[in-house]
């Protein structure tokens, strides 16, 4: 009896319980919903009307026209522009990526040792990371002028001769090199922030056991800072695989011998001047294919040399 | 070692200012240039225009219509940045302090769109706006706003799951709804994180060229940035005159960025890279 009539009550606050729950999920619904409308919206629903289109040919005047994969089999057969977009892609991805990273980490490392007037250059060092890319690509545009340029102009001090920069094809993806390297406090800051994270007991303690500056950088800091690394590594693929305003502003027709036409500057002019939305398409869903099997083979190989604490 | 460390700290200290030398020299050359003269434009060697042209910046104003690419940025601007703060603190309210089924798989399928390239789905959100009538308005400019930004609601939640879940309990005794803790409690808290979300999206939206560039057709309808882009395409020559429009237009950011910096550099802290 005394048993049965707990079991109720239990039942009953179960059932109260179930329905604050429901409610409590219902509520939860209401609030992600303008983000699922979104994700929809702007996402789901284009990704499959995007693969679509890319097995169409359509100017966006006449009705699409079903194709199959001929866009595909075009552009890996027959289109050696896009070879050259891929190349000039990841050639700049393989130049500006790791000379970043390097740099970035390097400054890192120099602002998070306290010395005085850190504020100072960290301000200065993120700067160019927040300013608006037209705005800097103009200002690039008027420093690489291969004819009274002030880079050119500045090198002569250190006996360096002239360069043609943009407008020669050897040296037009180096100058976009250079220009990316100016803005390398963006990735700056996030080291800076994974470095200020590590507990500094273990340089203490690596210093007693008589641990150099170079050690204690090789051991304590790289391992600690790998998941940083990690991190800007994969965004860095991510970052120089869409690089758009730069070489549109720069050289919109893909630069001498089409030497800078970047990937999505061939993928906008396909879209947006030549009006060939099915090829654009299929060249987007290859890019989006690329940059996910990049980051999945990073991420693969990421445990063999990312530390975790953690995963201890 | 501490002569080591001396020679480390020398070290850090000449790269640093060579580094700073180095950053500052375009900006340097940007501000020196477009205050020159047109017979001292082209002469790398000067360096401090004689006399500083100021007028230059009122030329450059001048030749297009400035103040309207200025309400057009800032309407454009505000709009995004007000809807998304409001629509992403919603959804890492949702994700932070409610329980429903599927929230984890919906938070991994966020997270995922973070690596989706918005090439994949820019023309067919293209097309979807131009069917509805909307090409050349701002409509595509900020209705995606309203639907808030997947990085942004990761970083509220990342922040949200750090304030004491006390005050929401004892908010909903006196009978608060869950609502009014979102708007009472939590966001008020959430503060610092917020303005983080709103100096980044001012950033982004203000620098964004890609969307208008696509969208926008009518001349009078231009953002700064892409009529800065335009003015070059017509003004090509007169480099003194380019050089002052496009430090008007990093302007704001430089003085949003000097007077906020913390904001900026929080936001890297908050993501916490751990996941």
């Amino acid at each position: 009896m005394k048993l049965e009539s707990s079991q109720k009550t239990k039942k009953k606050a179960d059932a109260r319980y179930s329905n604050l729950a429901k409610k409590e999920a219902l509520q939860g619904y209401i609030f992600i919903t303008p983000w699922v409308a979104g994700f929809i919206a702007f996402a789901l629903f284009p990704m499959i009307f995007s693969f679509l289109i890319s097995l169409t040919k359509w100017d966006m005047i006449k009705p699409a026209q079903f194709i199959g994969f001929e866009n595909y089999s075009r552009i890996f057969t027959e289109d050696f522009r896009f070879r050259q977009a891929l190349w000039v892609t990841a050639r700049y991805a393989a130049l500006s990526l790791p000379l970043g990273m390097a740099g970035s980490l390097i400054l890192a490392v120099m602002l998070n040792m306290n010395l005085r007037g850190t504020r100072l250059f960290r301000t200065i060092f993120y700067m160019p990371a927040i300013l608006p890319s037209v705005a800097v690509t103009m200002l690039w545009l008027w420093i690489l002028k291969p004819r009274d340029g002030v880079l050119n102009y500045l090198l002569g001090f250190l006996h360096i001769s002239p360069k043609p920069w943009i407008s020669d094809p050897n040296w037009a993806l180096p100058s976009f090199v250079i220009m990316s390297l100016w803005g390398i406090g963006g990735g700056m800051i996030i080291y800076l922030a994974g470095l200020q994270s590590i507990p500094q007991e273990l340089y203490e303690a690596a210093e007693i056991d008589g641990a150099g500056a170079w050690v204690k950088f090789r051991r304590i800091t790289l391992p600690m800072i790998s998941p940083t690394i990690l991190f800007n590594l994969v965004m860095g693929i991510i970052g120089s695989f869409q690089v758009f305003t730069a070489s549109f502003v720069m050289t919109p027709n893909g630069g001498p011998g089409y030497s800078t036409l970047f990937y999505v500057l061939y993928l906008y002019q396909k879209a947006f001047r030549y009006l060939q939305m099915g090829y654009a398409s299929a060249l987007a869903w290859i890019l989006f294919v690329i940059i996910l099997g990049l980051t999945l083979m990073i991420l693969r190989t990421s445990n063999r040399w990312v530390y975790y604490e953690s995963a201890e | 070692m501490k002569k080591q460390k001396t020679f480390w700290k020398i070290a850090a200290y000449t790269s640093m200012i060579i580094g700073a030398g180095i950053v500052l020299t375009p900006v340097a050359w940007l501000i020196s240039t477009s205050l020159k003269d047109a017979s001292q434009v082209f002469d790398p060697a000067v360096w401090i225009p004689k006399p500083p042209r100021f007028d230059n910046y009122t030329k450059a104003l001048s030749v297009m219509p400035f103040a309207k690419y200025l309400i057009n940025t800032c309407v454009i601007t505000f709009s995004c940045m007000a809807l998304t703060i409001i629509s992403s603190s919603l959804a890492a309210f949702g994700f932070a302090r409610m329980r429903f089924p599927g929230r984890n798989i919906l938070f991994v399928i966020l997270l995922s769109t973070l690596m989706l390239p918005a090439q994949v789905t820019m023309i067919p959100i293209f097309k979807i706006w131009s069917g509805l009538g909307l090409y050349d308005t701002f409509v595509p400019l900020i209705a995606p706003s309203a639907f808030g930004s997947a990085f942004y609601i990761f970083l509220l939640r990342q922040y949200f799951l750090t304030i004491p879940k006390e005050m929401d309990e004892a908010a909903r005794i006196d009978g608060a709804g869950t609502f009014t803790i979102w708007r009472r409690i939590v966001m008020p808290q959430a503060k610092p994180a917020l303005a983080t979300i709103a100096v980044l999206s001012f950033m982004s939206h203000w620098n964004d060229f890609l969307s208008p560039l696509i969208y926008l057709s009518d001349p009078g309808k231009r953002t700064l940035a892409l009529a800065l882009w335009a003015f070059q395409g017509q003004y090509s020559t007169d480099w003194n005159l380019l050089m002052a429009a496009s430090t008007v237009v990093m302007l704001p950011l430089l003085l949003l960025f000097f007077f906020a910096q913390r904001y900026f550099v929080q936001g890297v802290a908050l993501s916490g890279l751990k996941s």
